[in-house]
Order: structure tokens, then C-alpha cells, then sequence
């Protein structure tokens, strides 16, 4: 599945994936492919991205909202 | 005949000039690539934003302590005209300060009109006016933003602007602001800032039918999360917007400086030949003359 992270300031990270778990709001949070459709805050923690080579990739954000739909993920972080 | 001399100090004196304007177009030019570069970067960002307000807007219409998005009686406007803080940039801060002062005289004539003034611009015009931004809760002087031009920046005044509001301090806030269309063209546009403009039913309703979603942990938390986000990236946007469309404006008259001042230097020029022409050949009548006399 794809995965997008951008903040105001620039695009972080782009590409094929197969597991991304987040910091939510109520907790932390695991998707994987074909996930149902739905839209999640984050708060204060890091994003932890496996990309389609099993290399992890972690990225340190404010806060956010991931919208994930079919197959496509975005978040928009602070 | 013109003085010699004189037209070659003018000569000296546009061509440095021309000097002068091409550099600022040059790095008005670069300026306006990073300019362009930033607001390209955002843009996806703020219509992802919108796009999932409206899936959420149903609910957002249900929420009355919303209060961003509350409808009051107009009677304290706040106006937020964006400017530069420096000039050359031709019509660029005019315009805005034409609109703002439009707005004052035509649309919240009767009203009680404060304005905020970003970039120094706008400031110095307006800082003399009774709309002047003393006796408020809002920060005086914003010149300094565009030095350190960041979302955390603007983040901060946009808070200031919506607690404002939210204290009723203002019933609404307009920006005024250049759109970026291109290098060459800018668009003089207000918006209102708050309250918020709820999208059309027709807007939401497509949104709507494209997906069903889960919304973790709520739709009404994720409205109170989104809807003063939304907020900070649209005046992040508008200044930005802003700031590409400062530097396309002077990159333009910039350009039309430099064109000028080449046409003007090729006149002078030819002035200039002339007239040593003319000295020469009276020079040479003058010895043609004497050694004729001599012969005589």
C-alpha cells in the first residue's frame, strides 16, 4: 500500500509500505494492508514505517491526522 | 547643442540604475522559485485538509460550541491585509491597501473596523488611521514574520486571531491577500477568515459519497482537531500566497525598470553622438574657416 507524509512545510516521505503504525490519540495504532477506510488523530509520538524492503523508517511528529482509503495513506503531520 | 558632458553623467547615471533593476529581478526571480517552490509544497496539504472537513461536515454543522464556526451579529470586523515589507514591487502593495481601504468605506461602513496589518506596508498606512490595532489582544507589529516565514510563526498569530474571536473581540475576520497565479499575474482577493465558511451542501455531498469512514476516536474530536488546523494552514497559505506573489510582482516591474532604462540609455545615446558629431564638424568648419582666411 501507499504511503504519503507531508507537513505545511514539505512532503517527508513517499512510498510503497507494508505496515505503519502511529501515535493516535487514544493510542498507538497499527495498519496494514487493506485496512478499512477511516480517519484517526495523532498526538505526540513517532510514526514507524516498514516499506516494501522490510526497512524501517521512523519519523517524529507533533501531531497529525492519517486518513487511510483504499490502500492509500495519508497524514498530514505537524 | 546639449552640454556634452551633462548627457554623459545621464548616460552614466541610468545605466547604473539599470544596474540596479536587473539585479533585484534577479533575485526577486529566485526568490520567487523558492516563493513558488514552498506554496506548490502546500497546497496539497491544505485541499487534503478541506477534503476531510467536508466528509466531516455534517457533523460539524451539528456541533453549536464549534466556535469558529459561530454566525454573530456583525458589528467588530477585523480586517488582515498582507502586504510586503518593502516596496518596488509596483502596484503589488497599492492594490491591497486600495481593497482594504474599499472594504472600510463600502462593505463595513457602518461597522467598527480594526485592521492587522501584516508586513510593514499595510502597517505604515494604517498604524495612522482610527483603525489602528491598539487596545487589543493581538500582536502590533508582524513585520518580522516574513523574516523567519515558517508554519509555527504563523501558526501563532493565526491562535491569536481565532482566540480573539472566540472572545468575541471580533464578529468577523476578513483577509485580504495577492493570489498567486503566476510569475506575472497576481489577484487581489478578501476572504473571510471567520467565521468559518461552511462548505455547499452540493461540496459536501460529493465528498460524502466517496467513502464511508471510521473515525478514531471520534468525529466530533477529530472536527475540534481539524477545524483550528484548517485555520492556521489557510492564513499559512494566504501569506504565502503572499509572499510568491510579492516576489513575482517585483520580478515584473523589475523587469520593465531594466527595459526602460535601455531604451532610455539608446536614446541618450544617440543624443549623445549627435551632438559630438555636430561639435566636431564645427570644430573642423572653425580650422576650414581660419586657413582660409590665412590664404586670403
Amino acid at each position: 500500500m501507499q504511503i504519503e507524509i507531508v507537513t505545511p512545510d514539505k512532503n517527508i516521505y513517499s512510498g510503497e509500505i507494508s505496515l505503519a503504525t502511529f501515535p493516535g490519540s487514544d493510542g498507538k495504532f497499527g495498519i496494514m494492508n487493506n485496512h478499512a477506510p477511516m480517519v484517526a488523530t495523532l498526538k505526540e509520538g513517532s510514526i514507524k514505517v516498514v516499506d516494501a524492503n522490510d526497512k524501517e523508517h521512523l519519523f517524529e511528529v507533533n501531531g497529525g491526522v492519517v486518513e487511510v482509503n483504499h490502500n492509500k495513506i495519508i497524514v498530514l503531520a505537524e | 547643442m546639449a552640454n556634452l558632458k551633462e548627457i554623459r553623467s545621464r548616460i552614466s547615471s541610468v545605466s547604473s540604475t539599470r544596474q540596479i533593476t536587473s539585479a533585484m529581478k534577479m533575485v526577486s526571480a529566485a526568490k520567487l522559485r523558492r516563493a513558488q517552490d514552498a506554496i506548490t509544497q502546500m497546497r496539497p496539504y491544505a485541499n487534503k485538509l478541506r477534503e476531510l472537513l467536508m466528509n466531516l461536515s455534517e457533523a460539524a454543522a451539528d456541533m453549536e460550541e464549534g466556535s469558529y464556526t459561530q454566525n454573530r451579529e456583525v458589528e467588530r470586523v477585523l480586517l488582515i491585509p498582507i502586504t510586503s515589507n518593502r516596496g518596488l514591487a509596483g502596484a503589488f502593495n497599492a492594490n491591497i491597501i486600495k481593497e482594504t481601504r474599499r472594504l472600510i468605506a463600502e462593505d463595513f461602513a457602518d461597522k467598527d473596523v480594526t485592521v492587522l496589518a501584516i508586513g510593514k506596508k499595510a502597517d505604515d498606512f494604517f498604524k495612522k488611521t482610527e483603525h489602528n490595532i491598539k487596545g487589543t489582544t493581538l500582536p502590533g507589529h508582524l513585520d518580522q514574520l516574513f523574516d523567519d516565514l515558517t508554519f509555527e510563526n504563523v501558526a501563532e498569530v493565526a491562535q491569536k486571531v481565532m482566540n480573539s474571536f472566540t472572545y468575541k473581540q471580533f464578529d468577523r475576520v476578513e483577509l485580504i491577500y495577492n493570489q498567486f497565479v503566476n510569475a506575472a499575474v497576481q489577484r487581489v482577493v478578501s476572504e473571510q477568515y471567520l467565521p468559518v465558511v461552511p462548505p455547499t451542501a452540493e461540496e459536501a455531498e460529493a465528498e460524502q459519497a466517496k467513502s464511508d469512514y471510521i473515525f478514531e476516536p471520534s468525529k466530533e474530536f477529530i472536527i475540534g482537531e481539524l477545524l483550528p488546523k484548517s485555520l492556521k494552514i489557510q492564513l499559512y497559505k494566504a501569506i504565502l500566497d503572499s509572499y510568491a506573489s510579492e516576489h513575482g510582482a517585483r520580478m515584473t516591474a523589475m523587469h520593465k525598470a531594466t527595459d526602460n532604462a535601455t531604451e532610455l540609455i539608446g536614446d541618450l545615446k544617440l543624443v549623445y553622438n549627435k551632438a559630438r558629431q555636430a561639435s566636431i564638424t564645427n570644430e573642423i568648419l572653425e580650422i576650414v574657416g581660419g586657413a582660409e582666411a590665412l590664404n586670403g
